[in-house]
């Protein structure tokens, strides 16, 4: 072979060419064949004919030829660009460590950053996007009864018509439901230790197939088991049966003793059922129980109901038929005279869990996006102050040359790196926060324990690492690609005329930062105000100072025998040193509400049953030591117990509409409908916000707990001191233990707690959203530093000619600072009319706060500013130190 | 013998393709008239099977290609054996080496094995 000629360095100019290669070798051949065989001796035509023949089939060798060549081609380009890649990617690490400084920073912030919003995704897309953990989830109706008085709260319905519903609907496939006024620590587990305070729900025996839940050993309830007398049975939660039997896989058919009773474990549910985190926020269930209807036909509207659509039915054709049914429906089959009628108000189960933390969600999801956007803002302008460091370095590569797209292919593959980078550590600590938050039993928020980052979080993070990567780069990358070579190189990295676009650009970006920090602020200021105006509501009672302990007692069902040992244990309880006065309720404000009705004797029937009002058994002492304000009459005494006549003491809400303009002392009112007889009213105490802080407070009455006509439900005692409650939990209970051996070890849990417990979910989001609020303020005020510092920088010799020519250091500084203000302020004026014009998305999420409120504006406005100062202060010190003649001479 | 009708086993011909570019780069042509010679006329590498297999080889890494001028002055591919090429070869050589040897010993033999022992 002889060596290539010059020709064959333009064959292929236009790029490579496999078919028009694969051509020309077998044409070669041909033709070396045919002068071979006229040298034999061959006649050129039919040397051409014997050429061809001898060959065979050509069509199809040229044909494979030019596949296989294809082939190559395409894999010898992969290749190439591969190492092309290769090459870059070794390129930018190389970068990358050798500015250990700026990498370090542009990690953190995009950590920070892309962790936000990872474990507030998270969040949005366990509570809004998934579907409850349910099969067919959508089709889950939760059906309330609409209180005609007050329009948000909602109530439950007897079992009588939970059954007419089951036998009347034709939308429902099924309808099921749970007791509703159920409490932590309601079941006594007693064993050879001290008995263990459960928590138990009784359910429908439809309620798990209903919701599609299928026990993971035994089974559901039989239908022998939901009938009076019947062999008690329960269903174990998974965590009880992990924790109290060690996951015993031979657990079903033992027998447990439950307040007494020995029950049969018949079923445990699934590690992936959490009745808790749906239906009742913030509490752990331990086991289940069957409802017996036919014992509670009588305790009125007890169940909450929840249905299962037919296949094919929307919630308006349920609503529809729900209009017109609900109202027939009967409260007592047994008691015709208590009324018929329901009114229906159906929301889909998903809505009833989340459906009002959809607001706060979005907001807070739009807290995050600010503070990925004021990262990737900050993160431009590191890069922008990059690469006018490195414009010389990008010129002398282009003059070496590597093409402006592969420099910038290059800027690109670092911002993606570091983005990356930030998106791994991210995930990592949105892990943490996360794994935190689901353990917080103290947030009643839904759906908290089965958060986790899943697929969808994870394509998530990576679709905001690429998204914020093209963000940050996009501002160096368009200057770059605008930039001129020759300048760069010539402006040799005195940076003096590189400037001035430079400069304004990297403006932009602090005001636009400034401007989204205001934003976030904003909202934080306004969240926060309305969060300290609910902590200011008087509740009706003084949390502070009180305790409360669940208690047990055994009266055999004799009242009086009640009286005296509930007397017995106020007197005990209020010797212990600290406590100043003690008193027992059978429920507590803020947690389970039940409601009865009272009426004024003497007024009309009226149509929808009796009003609903919340019922509260007390003892003597117990509005005293809840700190509740008695505006009118007396307590209740321990000798009121007269069988006929109860009293009763009801807040000025009943006072107001049952009595209005009259003296309410004195007057009889019908409690229940007649059903539990009349009582007299003997006080009337100031309204106590019984759902929460922020809902207005309902209707309230007070009877005695020891008369005998009211079965107690349960029994808290409460204690007032001044001491903290845990140094006296210890006494408390031995006292009650001495009292009663079998007391389980309840704690003495503050009311301060059950008040936390209410306002949890406000606190929660406050705290998120200030906490990316001071998360923006920070970036900004790095933001706002890097420019002004580097402005001074660029300055330096002018401000050196500056004081050489007699200025002041007081002048200089004032001239950084000023500068700083000015942007600043713009930023604060485009954030505050952004601000305004979104207040709408926020306004129902306040409390008691005008999304205007000039406070918050005021207080946002001098934070923003301090911090500029501050971070604007730093590189007018630095200016202000600029030694003239070291300024010049460094020319 | 016809010779034009001896049939080439599966995979010799890559082998043989291998041997031929031992001695220095060739074209196609080149390597059919030299395992023609070379075999005194007793092979004849068919056009079709040859360049497929020589493209394979190449796309294996086993050859290299380059385009050069032939001894008239025409244009042509040159293949030329790679590392890789190389010891595949010696590698073929040897299989192909203890293939005939034990495919003589059984046409060679003139009595039957020797009954083996059973243990």
């Amino acid at each position: 072979m002889r060596s290539n000629h010059f020709w064959r360095r333009y064959d292929r100019l236009l790029g490579p060419d496999p078919a028009s290669d694969v051509n020309d070798e077998l044409r070669f051949h041909l033709e070396a064949r045919i002068e071979d065989l006229i040298a034999q001796g061959w006649e050129p035509e039919a040397a051409r004919q014997e050429a061809k023949r001898q060959f065979g089939d050509f069509r199809t060798v040229q044909q494979i030829g030019q596949r296989m060549g294809e082939k190559m081609e395409r894999r010898k380009r992969f290749t190439e660009r591969l190492s092309v890649l290769l090459q870059d990617l070794r390129y930018t690490f190389r970068t990358l460590a050798r500015d250990r400084g700026f990498s370090i920073v542009s990690i953190l912030i995009l950590t920070l950053a892309i962790g936000a919003n990872v474990a507030v995704f998270s969040v949005v897309n366990t509570l809004l996007l998934r579907p409850l953990p349910f099969p067919n989830a959508q089709q889950l109706i939760r059906i309330h009864d609409l209180d005609p008085k007050a329009a948000e709260s909602s109530r439950p319905f007897s079992t009588d018509a939970l059954q007419e519903l089951q036998q009347r609907t034709r939308t429902f496939q099924q309808v099921t439901g749970y007791f509703g006024f159920s409490g932590p620590g309601n079941v006594k587990l007693i064993g050879k230790d001290q008995p263990r305070p459960l928590t138990g729900i009784s359910v429908a025996g439809n309620f798990f197939p209903t919701l599609g839940v299928k026990p993971l050993l035994g089974r559901n309830f039989s239908a022998e088991e939901i009938v009076r007398n019947s062999r008690p049975v329960a269903i174990l939660s998974y965590p009880f049966w992990k924790r109290q039997f060690a996951a015993d896989p031979l657990i079903i058919g033992k027998v447990i003793n439950l307040d007494g009773n020995p029950t049969t474990i018949v079923g445990v549910l699934p590690d992936t059922f959490d009745f808790g985190s749906v239906f009742s926020p913030g509490s752990k269930v331990d086991l289940f129980t069957p409802a017996i209807f036919a014992d509670m036909e009588d305790w009125g509207n007890t169940m909450n109901l929840v249905g299962r659509l037919k296949p094919g039915v929307t919630l308006a054709q349920a609503q529809a038929e729900a209009a017109s049914l609900f109202p027939q429906l009967h409260y007592n089959f047994k008691r015709p005279d208590m009324g018929v009628g329901y009114s229906a108000d159906l929301s889909t189960l998903k809505d009833y869990v989340s459906g009002k933390l959809r607001r706060s969600l979005i907001v807070l999801w739009c807290a995050v996006g600010m503070i990925l956007l004021i990262a990737c803002v900050n993160l431009s302008s590191l890069l922008l102050a990059r690469s006018a460091a490195r414009s010389r370095e990008f010129a002398i590569r282009t003059a070496l040359g590597a093409g402006r797209a592969r420099i910038i292919r290059q800027l690109l593959m670092e911002s993606l790196l570091l983005s990356l980078a930030g998106a791994v550590l991210g995930l990592g600590l949105a892990y943490g926060i996360l794994g935190w938050l689901s353990h917080q039993n103290s947030i009643a928020l839904p759906l908290l324990s089965s958060l986790h980052i899943d697929s969808t979080a994870l394509a998530w993070t990576l679709l905001v690492a690429i998204a914020a990567s093209l963000l940050f780069s996009l501002m160096p990358g368009i200057r770059l690609a605008t930039g001129s070579l020759q300048e760069a190189l010539k402006e040799g990295g005195q940076a003096t005329g590189e400037g001035k676009s430079h400069q304004r650009m990297r403006s932009v970006l602090v005001v636009c930062e400034v401007a989204l920090a205001c934003v976030l602020l904003v909202g934080a200021g306004l969240l926060l105000r309305s969060f300290l105006h609910v902590l200011d509501v008087d509740l009706g009672f003084q949390p502070s100072h009180s305790a409360a302990i669940s208690v047990s007692y055994d009266d055999g069902g004799d009242p009086v025998k009640r009286g005296v040992i509930l007397q017995q244990i106020l007197q005990r309880v209020e010797q212990i040193p600290g406590v100043e006065t003690a008193g027992i309720s059978d429920n507590l404000p803020l947690t389970i509400n039940r409601s009865w009705g009272i009426d004024a004797k003497g007024h009309a029937y009226r149509k929808h049953g009796v009003p609903d009002t919340f019922v509260y058994l007390v003892t003597p002492g117990y509005l005293r030591a809840m700190g509740m304000h008695l505006v009118q009459g007396r307590d209740i005494a321990w000798e009121d117990t007269d069988k006929k006549q109860a009293v009763v003491i009801v807040n000025e809400t009943v006072a107001r509409y049952l009595w209005p303009g009259e003296d309410p002392i004195g007057k009889i009112a019908i409690i229940n409908g007649s059903s539990h007889g009349y009582a007299q009213v003997i006080g009337v105490v100031a309204d106590v916000h019984e759902t929460s802080a922020e809902t207005a407070p309902g209707w309230q009455m007070y009877l005695s707990e020891t008369a005998p006509q009211f079965g107690p439900v349960g029994a808290h005692l409460v204690i007032r001191t001044k001491l903290p409650p845990a140094s006296l939990a210890s006494s408390v209970m031995g006292v009650l233990r001495e009292i009663n051996p079998a007391q389980p070890a309840y704690q003495l849990v503050p009311i301060q707690t059950l008040v936390d417990r209410a306002s949890s979910p406000r606190r929660f989001f406050v705290l998120l959203v200030a906490a990316f609020a001071g998360l923006g303020l920070l970036l900004a005020a790095l933001g706002i530093y890097g420019v002004i510092s580097y402005s001074v920088t660029r300055r330096t010799q002018e401000i050196g000619i500056r004081m050489a020519l007699g200025a002041t250091t007081g002048i200089v500084q004032r001239g950084v600072v000023l500068d700083t203000l000015r942007l600043t302020l713009a930023g604060i004026a485009l954030g505050a009319a952004a601000s305004l014009a979104s207040a709408r998305l926020i306004t129902s999420l306040l409390f008691a706060t005008s999304p205007w409120d000039a406070t918050t504006y005021a207080g946002m406005i001098v934070a923003l500013i301090a911090v500029a100062l501050v971070s604007g202060y730093l590189p007018a010190r630095r200016a202000s130190r600029i030694n003239p003649l070291i300024a010049l001479r460094s020319q | 013998m016809d010779s034009a009708k001896l049939e080439f086993l599966r995979g010799t011909l890559d082998v043989l393709i291998l041997k031929a570019l031992v001695w220095g780069p060739l074209h196609g042509y080149g390597i059919t008239s030299l395992i023609r010679r070379q075999s005194d006329d007793a092979l004849l590498v068919e056009e079709g099977t040859l360049y497929p297999a020589l493209w394979r080889l190449e796309s294996k890494g086993l050859l290299e290609a380059e385009w050069g001028l032939s001894e008239n002055n025409r244009k042509a591919k040159f293949y030329r054996l790679t590392a890789a090429g190389r010891r595949q070869l010696r590698h073929e050589v040897k299989t192909w080496d203890a293939y005939a040897t034990a495919v003589a010993k059984v046409l060679d033999a003139t009595q039957p094995p020797l009954p083996e022992e059973i243990g």
